[in-house]
Formats: structure tokens, C-alpha cells, sequence
């Protein structure tokens, strides 16, 4: 009787890749502190708040671009039936959860001293984003419910396409209810911020991208690990059960 | 196809009618919430008259995901899912039907609780034209939303509790639409109700249309 070989599993989800890219992160994190906090001049009116924004608007950015590769991956399980899209759309949306926190985390503490409160129904975009927060916890909410690993992916990918289809329902709803917004225009286009204040945001940008990516390769791997595993459990059990049937006799050869 | 949907919305309203747990429980459910709510307000006249249309909404709310939890239990209890598949109906049919006796019975519902706000928060309607039209256009896409989510959490253990998660932020233009439109209509703020009417359209159209295409992959692989 031989106990079926399983396939060897990596140890771990690193690769030369991952650590290449998890070093760069730290540097770009310590370039980061070091201009956001010696850098960066303070702001004439936001004064010291103004350096939340390098790591408001970066988090905002990355929150959009993971909940896109979510509403992508749904799209392409729904037409290819691939896997792989599947746990990309997976791994994106809990990473996009993490950045949707962090936007609004960070967008309440600089609401404080701007704003004079931590949460303002008057503004559009911060209202959308806790609803596209409050949407993509339940899709975390379906993919947690367990069943069959297909049946979880298809129920999941409609529940982000109800998500990507309503959220500008949303946006329109809340602009209208409104009918203003104290959100300051994008950062970006304004043209008001001192060059360094916008380098720094920008590589903000850059490093939570790469973030992003090192943080959606391991989840990638973690993902398919946990598959292997759930099959090769499966496997070994059957394998098993086969061979104590051949071992009583009553089963060999079906 | 309309034999089908009318077919598929006659079984679940006859099934609603037999039981009779749309008025024997999800109506005293609803006047339930609005006393509640008087409560909670203080019984405050003047604050009660402003927030009517929000609380009669919030109350649709509510009662949406009773029916909606009611509706997918008919399909999941004693493989009636399974049935309905083979009886060879179109799914587009199939989630035209069960949305349109949702939409029935929410319509139903939001007919007394009219009545209510009248009596109990001293509603006047100023615009009664107005009223049956978000009454019609709200429910078209909450129904439509309502059925969809519903079918996607059949079957799976928790559904009772992941599905308002789901359901409620998605009908989040919904309130605000139909709660506009409605404050309008009772005169409570100077707005342009008839102008809130498109969104709560549009918001149908397209759940209606999202329903349609993706009923089918959930019936058969979920």
C-alpha cells in the first residue's frame, strides 16, 4: 500500500521578485516619512494637515485602481472561468477594503482641523466612499459564506458588478441630494500645491502602487495555496479510501 | 416570455396569499416601525413632519428585505429551485416574476403606511400624482435589486444577515431619490420632486436589465 505523494508546495509566497519589490517599498516608506515630515513645507492655511494628503490621496487612488482590478477579475471569472481572475478579484478587493479604510481614516482626522468636524454629510466623494466601503464588505461578507469554490466565485462577481454598476448611481444621488461639496478639487489639477508638496504626494502614489502589487502577489499565492490544499486534502482521502478498499478486497479493481 | 412572467409572479403571490404573511406580519411589521420611530422622535410634531418621507423609506427598507428573504425562501425550501429549471421557464422570466410580486406586495405595503404617515406623523399630500409615481418608480428598482440579491444568497447558511449588507447600499439612491421626491409631494421641503423621478427610472432600468442577464448564472451554477 503507498500513501499518495502530494505535490511539492512552496513554503512560503516569496519570490526574488517580491523581495525586490517589498525592498523597494521600505526605501520609498522612508523617503516618504522623510519628506512628508522634513520636506514638505506646511501649508499657508491647512498649515501641518496638509501632510496627511500623502497618504489620503494615494490610499484614495490605490482604493479606486483595486476596486477596478476587482470589478476586471469579475468580469473576465464571468467569461473565462479562470481561476486565476478569480482570486485576483479576491485578493484586490480585501487589499481595496484595507486603502478605503485608510482614505477615510485619514480624510476624517484632516476634516477635523479643516473642516472643524470628522464627518461631513455635505461632501459627495466622502459619503461614495462609505458606501463603496459598506459594498465591497459585503462582497467580502459573499466570499466568506463558504460552498463550492465556482458557486462562490460567480455569486461574488455579480455582487462586485451590482457594486461597479451602482457606485456612479450613488456618486449622481448623493451629488444631487446636495447639490455641493466641500471637497477641495483634485490635488492634482488645482495647481496650488508648492512642487515638493506634489513630488512627495506623487511618490506616495508610487509607493503604495508597489504596495499594492507586492501585497497582491502573496495574496494571489496564499489564495491558490489554500485551493491546492483544499484539493489535495481531497485527493489524499480518496487515494486513501481506495487502498483500504483494495487492502479488504472487496474493492480492488473498480 | 410574459405568459412565463405572469406564470412565475402568480405562483409566488398565490403562495403570499395562502400564507398570508404579507398582512398578517410584514404590515403590522411596518406600522410597528413607524410607531417606533414616533417614539424615538419624541412624538415631536414639527420634527416628525420634516423627516416623514425618510422614515417612511427607511420603513420600505426594512419590509424589503422581509419580502425579498421571503420570496427566495419559496424557491430553496423542498428544491423548488431545481424544479423551476426544469420546468423549462427562461430565467429572465423567472426574475421578471419574482420581482414583479415583490413590487406587488411592496406596493401593498406602502399603500397602508401611506395611511400611516397620514394618521400617525400628520401627512398632507399635496401631490398625490407625484406620490404614486416614485410609490411606482422606487419599487420597480428595489424590487429589481431585492430579487437579484436575493437569489445570489439563496442557499447559503447566514443569508438572513448578509443579505441586508448587501441590499441596503445598494438601494442607498433609492432613499435618497424616493425620500426627495416624497418631500415634495407631502410639501415638507422646496424641492423638485418630479426631477428626483429619472434617477429612481434609471436606477430600475438598469437593475432590471443587471437582473435579466446575471438571474441565469446564479440559478444554474450557485
Amino acid at each position: 500500500m503507498t500513501t499518495p505523494v502530494r505535490s511539492e508546495a512552496p513554503a512560503h509566497t516569496g519570490s526574488t521578485t517580491t523581495r525586490l519589490l517589498g525592498v523597494a517599498v521600505i526605501v520609498g516608506l522612508v523617503a516618504l516619512v522623510l519628506l512628508g515630515f522634513f520636506g514638505a513645507p506646511a501649508d499657508d492655511e491647512q498649515a501641518d494637515a496638509v501632510r496627511l494628503i500623502f497618504v489620503h490621496v494615494p490610499s484614495a487612488f490605490l482604493t479606486y485602481a483595486a476596486f477596478t482590478v476587482t470589478a476586471v477579475g469579475s468580469v473576465m471569472w464571468l467569461w473565462k472561468r479562470s481561476l486565476w481572475w478569480d482570486l485576483v478579484a479576491h485578493g484586490s478587493a480585501e487589499i481595496g477594503v484595507v486603502f478605503c479604510s485608510l482614505t477615510l481614516f485619514t480624510g476624517s482626522v484632516w476634516g477635523r482641523p479643516t473642516w472643524n468636524t470628522y464627518w461631513d454629510w455635505g461632501d459627495v466623494r466622502l459619503v461614495t466612499t462609505l458606501i463603496l466601503l459598506l459594498l465591497m464588505v459585503g462582497y467580502l461578507a459573499v466570499r466568506s459564506m463558504g460552498g463550492d469554490d465556482s458557486a462562490v466565485a460567480t455569486r461574488s462577481a455579480i455582487v462586485a458588478l451590482i457594486a461597479a454598476v451602482n457606485l456612479p448611481i450613488v456618486n449622481r444621488s448623493v451629488e444631487w441630494w446636495f447639490d455641493r461639496t466641500l471637497h477641495q478639487k483634485s490635488s492634482l489639477t488645482d495647481g496650488n500645491l508648492e512642487d515638493l508638496t506634489l513630488f512627495t504626494m506623487l511618490l506616495g502614489v508610487v509607493v503604495w502602487s508597489l504596495f499594492y502589487v507586492w501585497a497582491m502577489i502573496h495574496r494571489f499565492r496564499v489564495g491558490w495555496l489554500e485551493r491546492e490544499l483544499r484539493f489535495g486534502d481531497l485527493d489524499v482521502a480518496i487515494a486513501q479510501r481506495r487502498a483500504e478498499a483494495r487492502a479488504s478486497g472487496d474493492g480492488g479493481g473498480r | 416570455m410574459w405568459r412565463d412572467i405572469v406564470l412565475v409572479a402568480g405562483k409566488d403571490l398565490r403562495v403570499e396569499w395562502r400564507s398570508r404573511v404579507t398582512f398578517s406580519q410584514v404590515v403590522p411589521f411596518a406600522g410597528l416601525v413607524l410607531v417606533l420611530f414616533g417614539f424615538a422622535l419624541d412624538a415631536n410634531r414639527p420634527v416628525l413632519e420634516r423627516a416623514t418621507s425618510g422614515l417612511f423609506w427607511i420603513t420600505i427598507m426594512f419590509v424589503t428585505t422581509l419580502a425579498v428573504q421571503r420570496s427566495t425562501s419559496i424557491e430553496t425550501t423542498d428544491g423548488a429551485r431545481r424544479a423551476l429549471l426544469l420546468a423549462g421557464i427562461e430565467p429572465m422570466a423567472v426574475f421578471a416574476g419574482k420581482a414583479a410580486a415583490v413590487a406587488v406586495q411592496l406596493l401593498a405595503v406602502e399603500l397602508v403606511l401611506i395611511g400611516g404617515i397620514v394618521v400617525l406623523y400628520g401627512a398632507e399630500i399635496d401631490a398625490p400624482l407625484l406620490v404614486v409615481a416614485t410609490c411606482l418608480a422606487a419599487t420597480v428598482g428595489i424590487a429589481a435589486a431585492g430579487t437579484l440579491l436575493g437569489a445570489l444568497v439563496a442557499g447559503v447558511r447566514a443569508r438572513e444577515t448578509v443579505l441586508p449588507i448587501l441590499l441596503l447600499p445598494v438601494l442607498a439612491p433609492v432613499l435618497i431619490g424616493a425620500t426627495r421626491a416624497f418631500d415634495d409631494a407631502l410639501g415638507s421641503v422646496a424641492v423638485d420632486g418630479w426631477a428626483w423621478l429619472a434617477m429612481l427610472a434609471g436606477f430600475g432600468v438598469i437593475n432590471l436589465v443587471l437582473g435579466a442577464l446575471s438571474y441565469g448564472v446564479l440559478l444554474e451554477e450557485t
